[in-house]
Order: C-alpha cells, then sequence, then structure tokens
C-alpha cells in the first residue's frame, strides 16, 4: 500500500477538479489554459494551480505559445494507475501472512 | 481482480484474497474484531464490531499520504461476516470479511469492492467520481500505442 500512496499521480487525481481536467484534456486534446478556466468554472489561479500539480506528476505538458500557454495530456502517465487494485491485492496478502504469525501466537 | 456488477455505468470493481487459516472460526473472529488483535496484523485502530460505529485504520504516515483509513462499520455477524466501508485519500470502497468452516480450519475471504469518490470527495462538490475514471481509465490506456 505503501508504493501506491506515495504514487504522485494518485495524488493528483484525488481531486475531482484535477481528475475533471485530466480528463477534459484527453477528450480535447491540447487546451489554452483560459478555454480550461472556462470549462472548469474556477478561477484562473486556481486552474493554474491545479495544473501545476498535474504536470508534476507527468500527466500534462505545456508549451507557451504568444501569451497563452497550451496544455495537453499524457495519458501514459497513468499506466501505474492501472495497477492499483493490484496492489490492494498485495496488501491483503501480505496482512494474511502477519495474521497467520498472530494466529499462531494466541491461545487456542 | 475482478469485474463485478452487470450495469456498465455502475460497475465497480473488487480486490478478492483468500485463505485457509488452519485455526478454529472462533479464533479468526477475536483477530478480525478485537481492536488490539486487530492492531497486531492489520493497523492501529479504534474498531467496535458495532453496526454505525465509525473508526479509523492509522498507518505510518508517508510524504504523500497521511496514514488514515476512514471506516464505518456495516454488517457484524458473529463468525461470519464483517464488513466495513474503507475511504482514504478521496477514494472509497467496502471491506467485506466472509469466515466459512473449512477442512482443518477457516477459510477467510477478504473482498474490497467498490473503489468510487467517498462523502468527503462528494462534499467538496465532486462532480466526477472515482468509479467513472476508473471506467474511463483502462480505455484511455488502451488507447495508447
Amino acid at each position: 500500500m505503501k508504493r501506491v500512496s506515495a504514487n504522485p499521480v494518485f495524488r493528483a487525481l484525488a481531486d475531482p477538479t484535477r481528475r475533471s481536467l485530466f480528463e477534459e484534456l484527453t477528450r480535447q486534446g491540447e487546451q489554452t489554459v483560459h478555454a480550461l478556466t472556462r470549462y472548469a468554472g474556477v478561477s484562473q489561479p486556481a486552474v493554474s494551480k491545479h495544473l501545476t500539480v498535474l504536470k508534476r506528476a507527468k500527466l500534462v505538458r505545456h508549451r507557451r505559445e504568444g501569451r497563452e500557454t497550451h496544455y495537453r495530456a499524457q495519458p501514459e502517465a497513468l499506466a501505474p494507475l492501472v495497477d492499483w487494485l493490484e496492489h490492494y491485492g498485495a496488501f491483503w496478502r501480505d496482512r494474511f501472512d502477519r495474521l497467520e504469525a498472530l494466529l499462531e501466537r494466541m491461545d487456542p | 481482480m475482478t469485474d463485478s456488477g452487470n450495469n456498465p455505468a455502475e460497475e465497480t470493481r473488487s480486490v478478492i484474497v483468500e485463505r485457509v487459516f488452519p485455526h478454529p472460526p472462533e479464533k479468526l473472529w477475536r483477530a478480525l474484531t478485537e481492536s488490539t488483535l486487530l492492531a497486531q496484523w492489520l493497523m492501529n485502530n479504534d474498531f467496535a464490531p458495532s453496526p454505525g460505529h465509525k473508526f479509523q485504520f492509522r498507518a505510518q504516515p508517508v510524504p504523500q499520504w497521511n496514514g488514515i483509513i476512514d471506516c464505518e462499520v456495516l454488517i457484524v455477524e458473529p463468525m461470519k461476516q464483517l464488513s466495513y466501508t474503507w475511504g482514504t485519500m478521496g477514494m472509497g470502497s467496502v471491506v467485506l470479511w466472509t469466515l466459512t468452516p473449512a477442512e482443518g480450519g477457516t477459510r477467510v475471504r477478504v473482498e474490497q469492492s467498490g473503489f468510487r469518490a467517498d462523502q468527503e470527495a462528494n462534499y467538496k462538490g465532486a462532480k466526477y467520481g472515482w468509479q467513472r475514471f476508473m471506467g474511463n481509465l483502462e480505455q484511455v490506456v488502451a488507447g495508447l500505442e
């Protein structure tokens, strides 16, 4: 579980606004910060902040053109998340080992 | 990892782990429901075996995670079934324990299902559930290369 929880991708997508921004980018392709602000319905500084978090998780890339900043999704960065359920499987198997050890120590 | 549910819009995902332990159900039940025993193999907790009881599991915090899992007891059926919600980092799920007698011991099955936006995330105005996101995720990844 440690590996899962420490995953910056997971952390970045734990926020609903960031999830919706990311999905909008996967649907629409490259978008300007202005367009994303209209879509998200929150302030531009808030959108920029969210985009920075997504960028750190390598979920989006940006480029500047004139005064506009354009963002695009990097869906490759999602790959670790697909393994998420398998991580929980590993988590429970590990805890079962500890449970087995505890049962040995307990009174019958 | 298995799929469950027939309606695609309500599709949830689950993790199932099973093992037969060479011990009687009574002993397994104690290990699953006595807070101090539970702490020895799962996590520190303030669990109590009564439906509606809200409690937390607390693990060692790590840089990206506060180590807290918020739970609420759903089902307590001594020696047979135990279920609680499991919410952490904006994702909610349900953990269901099932005990059945098996040759030489007890079969323990844990199923964790329904990964979706938890109440806290909804409360903050989520229009965007994890459930739907997870559903779309595989499509997005399948579309890669």
